[in-house]
């Protein structure tokens, strides 16, 4: 099968691999007829992420159609259309059955490693290093999935692929992220990037019941769909964001702030030069500016969620400010599973269309150019999808 | 398993962190992983080492005086306070009574014992073990119950005439809301020569972590009835000189 292979930073291939086995009695194969490029891939391609091997597969938001699967696997049987989370969970520990599927205790066959550097390892997940399992991911024409009682779910051939592949997480990632905020009548959430996830935060806050979503962004593409979906929009080029969310909050703070930027964040405040040359000096591993300043403008007693992904040590997070305000911070990987259904009702009942987020269409044999595009944002892109059983046509 | 770590990157990842006590610790334990380790450990220096260093700390860290503990079994198993001693714990969604019985069945232990190859049943109470060892050979011993509180407690030594003299026991306690803690501990003593070369790539550099790795092999198989793996999976090209 072809596959979209990584070998180095910025250096991502598609080659000829081996198709995928059944390697476990619950595993399933599945043949993936949609699968996209997320932003956190980006962060592999960068090479923020430790632990990633030349020859690794990438790709952690795909569907298709069961082709084979495992003889304890009861719940899949070949030819059902599924969407894939991006977590791998056994479903069977103390966490999944709270449904704190990310947390999965099971799922990551490398636990020791992330034993070390986290204390405590958590899930298994598609295409992303060793320090999540080493899985192959689903930017491929076929994809290996464990567990496969668990995480995939069956969607209706009335749905499109890409009315629900972005079940598989920047869905569920950012509704997760506007329901971490715990909304009431009137709140004023802010959204701090306006990539796939932040755009599907703040539909997900507006149809949670926030009163108004204020989005802060640079890229003018990203602004205006942000704008389209209900937002007030911050340049942060072009104005104080602290300034403008702070006037526009009547002066007292958003109630919730969302960090759906992450480990990468750019900025053109001082803080924000100094990140950058500390990680290129290797003397910091993350660079937080999005999160300093959603701590530094949230209202006193709010809440700061974060489903941005940080990966290791965070230099000056102002958390005098978060202790004498009184924060709440919830965070982490999503549980997508305990979002798939009740998101997947959400789109039959037309409450939102995902594929909205959509700019580009390509072939898998694209996928580098593709993520060439994604990363450096040009032809307005904001959201990538591939087919894998397309052929380039020259 | 060992040969897939990627040091480099781990490394690469360290210095990224600059200076941080914490991380120099997190990179420490990465390190101790690497294959040079395991190569030492092959080597049999390890195992003087470990009889050198590590005899005193491990045995007050594992707090064996407590008159109630499984560690007093395994010492009085061995005639005494002798070689070394390591306890390790895993919390499984389970009862006691299924965990017990899986475990107690030794003969399933190769399933998650990675090092094993088989044990059998001699008679209630005594047992054949066969394990690897280096350059395809095998090391072989027999072992007896020494004590057993079905549904709580299992406590082993080898008998007489075996290379490695060794002792242990494995508790399960009921932990509320969580399942069931099973703790492991293990006493031996390290043999010198050719067996304790042997005895040293069996347990690996760190023997705490052979059996940490046996236990959580054991969760994963009560818990999902499969052990997680990617062995097998595709990959590209790993190296730019294969590629055409």
């Amino acid at each position: 099968m072809k596959a979209l292979v990584w070998h180095a930073t910025n250096d991502v291939r598609v080659e000829r691999v081996p198709d995928p086995t059944i390697l476990n009695p619950r595993d399933a194969i599945v043949k993936v007829t949609s699968t996209a490029i997320c932003g956190s891939d980006l962060h592999l391609l960068d090479g923020f992420i430790p632990t990633m091997q030349a020859g690794d597969i990438l790709g952690h938001e795909f569907m298709g159609e069961v082709v084979e699967v495992g003889h304890e696997n009861t719940r899949l049987k070949v030819g059902d259309r599924v969407v894939v989370p991006f977590t791998i969970a056994c479903g069977r520990c103390f966490f999944c059955e709270k449904q704190l599927w990310s947390l999965c205790d099971n799922s990551n066959p490398n636990a020791w490693m992330a034993e070390k550097l986290y204390g405590y390892t958590t899930s298994g997940l598609f295409g992303y290093s060793r320090l999540t399992g080493g899985y192959a991911g689903g930017q491929a024409q076929y994809a290996r999935v464990p567990f496969a009682d668990v995480g995939p779910m069956k969607v209706p051939d009335s749905l499109t692929d890409e009315q629900v592949l972005f079940l598989s997480d920047i869905f569920p990632t950012g509704y997760m992220a506007a329901e971490n905020c715990e909304i009431k009548q009137g709140d004023v959430i802010a959204v701090w990037g306006c990539g796939p996830v932040g755009q599907m935060a703040i539909r997900s806050a507006l149809l949670l019941g926030a009163d108004r979503v204020l989005a802060i962004d640079d890229v003018p593409d990203r602004l205006r769909m942000a704008a389209e979906g209900g937002a007030e929009t911050i340049n942060f080029d072009q104005e104080s964001v602290f300034e403008r969310v702070k006037i526009l909050t009547g002066g007292r703070g958003p109630d919730a702030c969302i960090d759906a930027v992450g480990l990468e964040a750019h900025g053109s405040t001082l803080d924000a030069y100094i990140d950058k040359a500390k990680t290129a000096a290797f003397l910091a591993t993350d660079r937080p500016n999005a999160l300093r300043q959603a701590i530094h403008a949230c209202r006193k007693g709010g809440i700061v969620s974060i489903p941005g992904v940080y990966g290791g040590f965070l230099d000056k997070i102002p958390f005098g400010a978060a202790f004498q305000k009184g924060l709440t911070f919830k965070m982490g990987q999503t549980h997508v599973m305990k979002y798939m259904k009740p998101l997947l009702d959400r789109i039959e009942r037309g409450d939102i269309d995902p594929s909205f987020v959509i700019t580009h269409r390509l072939p898998l044999d694209d996928a580098p150019n593709a993520y060439k595009i994604f990363k450096e944002k040009r032809d307005h892109c904001i959201k990538v999808v591939l087919k894998p059983h397309t052929e380039t046509v020259h | 398993m060992t040969s897939e770590i990627n040091v480099a990157g781990a490394e690469r990842w360290a210095s990224a962190l600059g200076g941080a006590a914490l991380t120099a610790y997190a990179i420490k334990q990465l390190k101790d992983r690497s294959p040079m380790g395991a190569a030492l450990a092959a080597a049999g220096t390890a195992l003087i080492y470990r009889g050198a260093t590590g005899h005193c700390a491990m045995y007050e860290a594992a707090g064996i005086n407590t008159a109630a503990d499984a560690g007093t079994e395994t010492k009085r198993a061995l005639g005494g306070s002798r070689g070394v001693l390591v306890e390790e714990a895993v919390t499984i969604n389970g009862s006691p009574e299924e965990l017990y019985a899986f475990w107690r069945n030794f003969e399933q232990l190769p399933r998650f014992m990675d090092h094993l190859i088989s044990v059998k049943q001699l008679d209630q109470r005594r047992s054949h073990w066969v394990a690897r060892a280096p350059a395809g050979r095998t090391v072989e011993w027999d072992a007896e119950i020494v004590n057993e509180i079905p549904n709580e407690l299992i406590g082993w030594r080898t008998l007489d005439g075996a290379d490695v003299i060794s002792a242990g026991s494995v508790r399960f306690k009921p932990a509320p809301r969580h399942g069931t803690e099973v703790r492991v501990r293990m006493q031996y003593e390290p043999p010198a020569g050719k067996a304790g070369a042997a005895v040293a790539w069996l347990l690996g550099l760190e023997p705490s972590q052979t059996i940490q790795e046996d236990l959580r092999r054991f969760k994963q198989l009560m818990e999902t009835g499969e052990i997680p793996t990617t062995k097998g999976q595709p990959r590209g090209r790993q190296s730019i000189l294969n590629y055409d």
